[in-house]
């Protein structure tokens, strides 16, 4: 099936990408297959789970209900773009790491993007005001609890000067 | 707050894993990460109907579609392979990947599309069409087992898949001498562990080598082994990759069907195919489903509280096909008394065909769902005397100086110390605070309920119930394995041999390693095996591998160490019994000055075979198979069996209050008293721990795979399938509490489940506390707001 083409020029993880890509191509199908960034992950496809969140011009969104046309111009970080510069884990990702705030995996880099988000805006957030960010992502694995104490101990950690 | 015996270089220690580092930064290597030059993709037609006779198929327009390579139906897949294993012994329940004449459940697989991208593939699939004929269908259990009912496989002649009545003890006399009975019925809902990645295979076949290569989202035993037989091709043939992260499963990523029907066409095709479920094929169709399960419990007992025996019947509806789900029925026989000194049981599980998604294993195999039964059997007994449910429960625990405890059921239990854990749980939650707490909420006017449960979580794992409930399975064979290779560099490799799905394996693998080697875990490696170069496994099911891939990687350690110990002895002319092991370094005891270091003792065993001492394998590696402890037995006639070896044990208190105009319940306190036994890693068992329980929270009060009057799934999605986020799961506190087990390497006991098979039964029992008042209870799960406010509504539904 011959699908039409549109051009698009975005920004991922610091680099500029220009593609030709269908009308129906998700945001995640563009990053994980055009892109082979497969750090972000499909859990339901239909905007629930937040396995597939990435930052959009600052701002968490579930790639899976957006277009990647829908991009021009965009900015996007995905997980890959969350580490330190030589690739190793950021404050934040060393302080899942630390209080094993993840088991299998799968939903981490959601999480983590939610939480960098949460940090970005409100860097010394109360337990409360971690639940409800991380509200829209959900786990199977940890019940939450390591998840939270790892973005509190990301917080104080980046509080004091880690990076 | 733990304790732990024994005096541990790493064991119990506070420590980072291995495997969080490569998640976190994105770099984990799921299946839907595999992309093979070439490969083609995978999407299904489904049946729209519970049951119905397929009259035709046509594949025409969808093959017409460019990028379109094969359209598969039921009878070209039928013919090519074998049926899939069925758990009991009920052959012409006849389970393949496709439909073929027939579809018997809405959902089921009838057409597999192959194209160049699942995009592509979804499009031919919509082109394909079929004609069906609707037929009768049956829904109810209870009515499924009734003569003249609609059969689901007729050729199988009744829709029972397997029923037995089970006498353990004087049931009988213990009833007649009782004070008092009681009678009951509770329903646990069908849900599931639902992880938030699918299903998923890539396969390739070689035609140069004939080897099937197959990497997939996994957690299944025997899986390379029915794969083979399922396609017809010997076991060499198939190279199943365990290196493979799996993204969630807590016991349902089985996933043999995906993985026939993908092997086939890959094979067929010739070309490398990849098959991800979508979230609608993954919840409707991905044969997922756990235990729908109804109990009708009858408790025999005095006024003083002493129960003496239990009589259950258990209804399980496993829908349209058999894997190993009525088995999920068997393993309880392994803790059918719970912690309790029950002298007698009847117990009649009954697994009942219905035109419904197949069930499969769910975490705990089964325990859940009958902790649930048991636990409210309590509960009921306490109401009914008047007694303080806690009080009750310690009445009647098997006491910490009567282990090993035989139970009537033929499990012996190997240790536990229920009264304390209970204790410190009780002092650690404030016990009568909680209440204080409860009662000054209902004083205001609101709706709250102290919720209790204390039960057992059998576990490293054994394959007991299969000679159970099928004497033609004989199998008594259940073991695990572990290979260990010191390089000429001296560094240590672990080799594991199935994949992981989050339990931290290699953690666990390179912990022990490192702990009889005395070397650093984090100096150690840990791969994983593929089928053609894996020692035996049975991978990680029934909360098992601390134990037997602990055990495993001790053995296996210990072998290489008493090498070095060779080594030493030989080169130093030092008797062994004098000689002494500290970091890898071996030298004379009291005599310093002789002594080899760990890089002297490796170069000796890799490169000076004139060292080396006379009968001794050059290189240094070990591998150790051992056989699951107290495993290897058949039941007896009258079907006693020790089920798993090892018993850990939790207590659950929880406080809810129930918002009256919406009937939302909230938890506002949690805290899990557990024991299982010496933990390798404290943060792994602890996530775990408080995952089992957040599942927990979901089974209870959530999550319902609901189907319709006319058999559809009601519940497709995330929007209708609910699971708790982080808003509904409540900061959980874990006290813990180490009695080790005789039988393991470290004392360690199993906890892949914990959590899990207590937090439903302590929830629904503090619904129903906070329900008491008004003369109301809930006897199903999930108890969901709906069901509460009907109950607020003296029981009228809307």
């Amino acid at each position: 099936m011959n699908e039409k083409l549109y051009p698009l020029s975005v920004t991922v993880n610091g680099k500029v990408h220009m593609a030709e890509v269908p009308a129906r191509l998700t945001l995640v199908d563009f990053l994980r297959d055009t892109l082979r960034l497969t750090g972000t992950h499909v859990g339901c496809e239909h905007g629930i789970c937040g396995a597939c969140s990435v930052i959009l011009d600052g701002a968490p969104v579930r790639s899976c209900l957006m277009f990647a046309v829908q991009l021009d111009g965009c900015t996007v970080t995905t997980i890959e773009g969350l580490t330190r510069p030589d690739g190793t884990p950021s404050a934040l990702q060393d302080a899942f790491c630390e209080a094993h705030g993840l088991q299998c995996g799968y939903c981490t880099p959601g999480m983590i993007v939610a939480s960098h988000a949460l940090l970005e805006s409100n860097p010394a957030p109360t337990e409360a005001e971690i639940r409800d960010a991380i509200g829209g992502n959900l786990c199977r694995c940890t019940g939450y609890q390591q998840i939270v104490h790892a973005v509190q101990l990301a917080a104080e950690n980046i509080a004091n000067g880690a990076k | 707050m733990s304790a732990q015996p024994g005096n541990y270089r790493y064991i119990g220690s506070k420590r980072r894993t291995k495997e969080d580092p490569r998640f976190v930064t994105g770099r984990g290597h799921y299946v839907a990460d595999i992309a093979l030059p070439g490969m083609k993709h995978v999407a299904l037609v489904t049946s729209p109907h519970a049951s119905a006779r397929i009259k035709a198929i046509r594949t025409v327009k969808a093959l017409a579609l460019p990028g379109v390579h094969y359209a598969l139906t039921g009878e070209e897949l039928c013919a090519n392979v074998d049926p899939l294993f069925v758990g009991v012994d009920a052959p012409r329940v006849a389970r393949y990947p496709l439909a073929r004449g027939v579809v018997r459940y809405s959902g089921e697989w009838v057409v597999a599309v192959v194209a160049d991208s699942r995009a592509l593939a979804e499009d031919a699939a919509e082109r394909i069409e079929i004609d069906y004929e609707p037929t009768d269908y049956i829904l109810d259990p209870e009515k499924a087992i009734l003569p003249g009912a609609v059969l689901v496989h007729p050729d199988h002649g009744s829709n029972v898949l397997y029923r037995r009545t089970f006498t353990w003890g004087p049931v009988e006399a213990d009833f007649a001498k009782a004070q008092h009975q009681l009678s009951f019925r509770v329903h646990w809902g069908r849900s599931a562990t639902v992880p938030i990645e699918t299903f998923g295979i890539a396969a390739q076949w070689d035609p140069g080598t004939q080897l099937l290569d197959v990497w997939a989202s996994i957690q299944m035993p025997k899986y390379p082994d029915q794969l083979a037989k399922a396609l017809r091709l010997p076991g060499n043939a198939v190279r199943v990759h365990f290196d493979v992260d799996v993204g969630g499963s807590y016991g349902v990523k089985r996933g043999i069907k995906h993985t026939v029907l993908v092997g086939y066409l890959a094979k067929k095709l010739r070309l490398p195919v990849r098959f991800i479920e979508d979230r609608l094929e993954n919840m409707r169709g991905g044969d997922m489903h756990g235990p729908d399960r109804i109990f009708d419990m009858t408790v025999a007992f005095d006024t003083d509280g002493t129960i003496h025996s239990l009589k259950i019947r258990a209804l399980d509806d496993v829908g349209a096909y058999a894997g190993r789900s009525p088995l999920q029925l068997g393993k309880p026989v392994g803790a059918i008394v719970g912690p309790y000194r029950i002298t007698s049981v009847e117990y009649e599980p009954i697994s009942v065909l219905t035109n419904k998604t197949a069930q499969e294993a769910v975490r705990g195999f089964g325990q859940a769902p009958t902790n649930y039964a048991i636990e409210s059997a309590i509960d009921r007994v306490a109401r009914h005397l008047g007694m303080d449910p806690i009080e009750l429960r310690k009445k009647n625990f098997i006491t910490k100086d009567q282990f090993p405890y035989l139970i009537p059921s033929g499990s012996t239990y190997d240790s536990g110390d229920y009264h304390t854990v209970l204790d410190k749980a009780l002092r650690a939650v404030d016990y009568p605070a909680l209440i204080a707490a409860r009662d000054a909420a209902r004083k205001a006017g609101r709706l709250a309920g102290v919720g209790i449960a204390t039960c057992l979580e059998p576990s490293g794992g054994n394959s007991a119930f299969e000679p159970l409930f099928n004497p033609k399975n004989e199998t008594t064979t259940w073991m695990d394995s572990c290979l260990v290779r010191v390089d000429i560099s001296g560094a240590v490799t672990g080799v594991m041999n199935t994949s992981t799905s989050g339990q931290g394996h290699e953690t666990l693998v390179a912990t022990v390693l490192g702990e009889v080697l005395e070397r650093d875990p984090d100096t150690i490696r840990v791969v994983h095996a593929d089928s053609l170069n894996a020692l035996p496994s049975n991978s990680p099911v029934g909360s098992r591998m601390a134990i037997m891939l602990g055990g495993a990687a001790a053995g296996a350690a210990k072998k290489v160490k008493a090498a070095l110990m060779a080594i030493a002895a030989h080169n130093l002319g030092v008797a062994l019994e004098s000689l002494e092991y500290r970091d890898g370094n071996i030298s004379a005891k009291g005599d310093a000055k002789k002594s080899l270091s760990w890089d002297a003792l490796v170069e000796i065993a890799h490169r000076k075979f004139h060292k080396l001492p006379p009968g001794l394998e050059p290189g240094l590696q070990a591998k150790f198979v051992w056989e699951v402890p107290t495993g290897g037995g058949l039941p007896t006639a009258d079907g006693r069996i020790q089920m798993y070896p090892c018993y850990s044990f939790e207590a659950h208190l929880v406080l809810v209050e129930i918002d009256p105009s919406s009937a939302q319940p909230k938890i506002m306190r949690y805290l899990c008293g557990h024991d299982c036994g010496t933990m390798i890693n404290p943060d792994i068992v602890h996530g775990m721990t408080y995952g089992g329980i957040a599942h927990g929270i979901g089974a209870a009060l959530y999550e319902k795979f609901a189907f319709s009057d006319n058999g559809q799934l009601a519940s497709q999605t995330f929007m209708d399938y609910l699971m708790p986020s982080a808003l509904e799961v409540p900061a959980i506190v874990i006290v813990d509490h180490c009695t080790p087990s005789p039988l393991t390497e470290f004392g360690q006991k199993g906890s892949g489940e914990a959590g899990y098979l207590g937090a439903p039964a302590a929830i629904a029992n503090a619904i129903n506390d906070a329900l008491a008042p008004l003369g109301a209870s809930i006897d199903e799960l999930p108890m969901t707001p709906l069901a509460i406010w009907t109950q607020l509504q003296g029981g009228r539904t809307p």
